[in-house]
């Protein structure tokens, strides 16, 4: 038996916990981390002092030893951090899963606190980005990730045909389900398809709607043995599959230099991802794709195998990703378009939310979900089942 | 950033802007050859010696052969273009001065996985947003020309940038 048929399904999320979303929170990104982690093990019913293993992002402000020391774990027998911004948040989880799978831990919490909407944006600190890749983009004035981004959509649309009525498609199905979840950010705001294409612009082709919002917000998991998960007080969420992803001669974000750019590490971790399941992309009811900004869901609806390649932009048409009406209902609490930006963190617990059948957007029968961390980074997966 | 080492290489300098304000590279361990080309007029791509393979950035190990006995060839300096964005504000001065202004990358002709972000220009002075970004076209042919910069210590960097070519 493969090992990764032992480790299907064997652990679950029992807890899930979030801040609110806001454009300025006024607690520290300490405070936030440590009281949604608390928050989160009373979710799933464990004491606090349980916790055993702590996986973050390399990106996390707050360290293993002050959430340690703060929220009065015992003993904790492992820790662990990914890099890659964005991409880590599945693989956080699937650590966390991982310690609990392998007996190095019984209760692994997962967490990422954020302030980015009252922090400066990271882009402009120019001390720090001017290395290895970035002194061979920067320069030229390529200074933000939507440049970076738009880079590779530009090339992806004269490739393959798709057009920004495409990109509508995916930021208002989007926005959508955010206005159908009171805790998203843009709950109350609308967006048509002519709103859409009056946007300014931010990096053309890609305007202010293809890119997430900035904002403050933590949200944390906790993983138990499917065994545990079963005592209490949720439905477990099982950890079917998971898998991370770094294709060959990849640079981070600036995926310029490879035979082939618009194959980034969605591919590799949806290779790995499918053959550790044992369902594929025609049995996943709904999916949180990583959406930093639109683009980045056609390309992992292709990664991931839901369509050819170039074929993600007719994929969207007709309502195609939008709840109630669509074959694959996306990002149905708001993603990080509409709903927060912590690194994808929430769509993690939307997945948690759409299997405990607890979602605002509730998908009908929902039993697996596909949750998505960064394209264009190296990235990470979870396939969740119920 | 908590952890630029994750998303940065080795680096042994970053000597900051031109006076302009226009960032410049900041110089690593592996690089040193193409900026010494560049002052000379020369568009330099690190080459395998032991397989002949090129690879951009530059980098110590070939990842065809694993060999780390590296050195460089020096290319035509054509290309087409690969890609291009129009960036708009908000944006870092002096770049933002001079939005909405195009960045491209180009594919060498010797080896169109060779690529390099740069912008299009009419001429070696020419500045960023001179040329009306929409006209621009992937696929269209372009050669290298090199501008240098001064920074406020007197020291100097030049670039590649690209010009039309018929």
């Amino acid at each position: 038996m493969s090992p990764a048929v032992g480790f299907r399904d064997s652990t679950a999320i029992a807890g899930i916990a979030q801040t609110e979303f806001a454009k300025h929170l006024e607690p520290s990104e300490a405070q936030l981390a440590c009281q949604v982690i608390v928050d989160a093990c009373a979710d799933a019913g464990i004491d606090v002092s349980e916790v055993d293993a702590l996986c973050s992002y390399t990106m996390e402000a707050t360290e293993e030893v002050d959430i340690a020391r703060n929220i009065g774990c015992g003993e904790i027998t492992f820790f662990s951090q990914i890099g890659y911004g964005g991409g880590a948040g599945c693989g956080v989880v699937g650590h966390a899963a991982m310690a609990v799978a392998t007996g190095q831990a019984e209760v692994a919490v997962a967490w990422r606190a954020r302030k980015r909407g009252s922090g400066p944006r990271p882009w402009t600190n120019t001390s720090t980005q001017l290395h290895v890749p970035g002194q061979w983009t920067r320069p030229a004035g390529l200074l933000r990730p939507v440049d970076e981004i738009a880079m590779l959509t530009r090339r992806y649309m004269h490739d393959y045909g798709a057009t920004r009525e495409h990109l509508t498609n995916v930021a208002t199905a989007v926005r959508k389900h955010a206005n159908m979840n009171p805790n998203a950010f843009m709950h109350s705001k609308t967006m048509s398809r002519d709103d859409y294409m009056a946007a300014r612009w931010v990096s053309e082709p890609l305007c202010l709607f293809d890119n997430c919002l900035e904002t403050d917000g933590a949200l944390a998991c906790v993983v138990v043995s499917a065994e545990r998960a079963r005592d209490l007080r949720h439905p477990p969420v099982y950890v079917h599959a998971f898998a991370q992803g770094l294709p060959p001669e990849h640079q981070t974000m600036v995926n310029f230099y490879t035979d082939d750019p618009l194959t980034g590490p969605a591919w590799a971790c949806a290779k790995r991802l499918w053959a550790n399941a044992d369902f594929g992309p025609d049995d996943v009811s709904v999916a949180q794709i990583y959406d930093a900004f639109t683009p980045l869901i056609l390309l992992s609806l292709e990664g991931y195998g839901f369509c050819k390649r170039g074929e993600a932009g007719p994929f969207t048409d007709n309502g195609n990703l939008e709840w109630g009406r669509g074959s694959l209902p996306v990002n149905t609490s708001g993603g990080g378009l509409s709903e927060a930006y912590v690194h994808g963190f929430n769509l993690i617990n939307e997945g948690v939310r759409q299997m405990r059948g607890t979602s605002t957007a509730q998908v009908e029968n929902a039993e697996t979900c596909l949750v998505t961390s960064g394209e264009g980074v190296p990235t990470s997966a979870l396939l969740l089942r119920r | 950033m908590a952890n630029a080492a994750a998303f940065s290489g080795a680096y042994v300098s970053n000597l900051g802007p031109s006076v302009e304000g226009f960032l410049l590279p900041a110089g690593d361990e592996d690089g040193g050859f193409f900026w010494e080309g560049t002052a000379n007029g020369e568009l330099r791509i690190q080459k395998c010696n032991s397989c002949g393979h090129l690879r951009h950035p530059p980098r110590p190990m070939c990842p065809r052969c694993r060999s780390t006995d590296r050195g460089f060839a020096t290319m035509s300096g054509k290309a087409t273009v690969w890609s291009y964005v129009i960036p708009h504000p908000p944006l870092l001065a002096p770049y933002s001065d001079l939005a909405p202004y195009n960045v491209i990358v180009v594919c060498l002709d010797e080896d169109p996985n060779i690529r390099f972000v740069g912008n299009l220009v009419t001429g070696a002075g020419g500045a960023i947003n001179e040329i009306d970004p929409h006209s621009i076209r992937i696929g269209e042919p372009v050669e290298v020309v090199f501008k240098k910069f001064v920074r406020a210590d007197g020291s100097e960097q030049t670039l590649p940038f690209w010009v039309r070519r018929p």
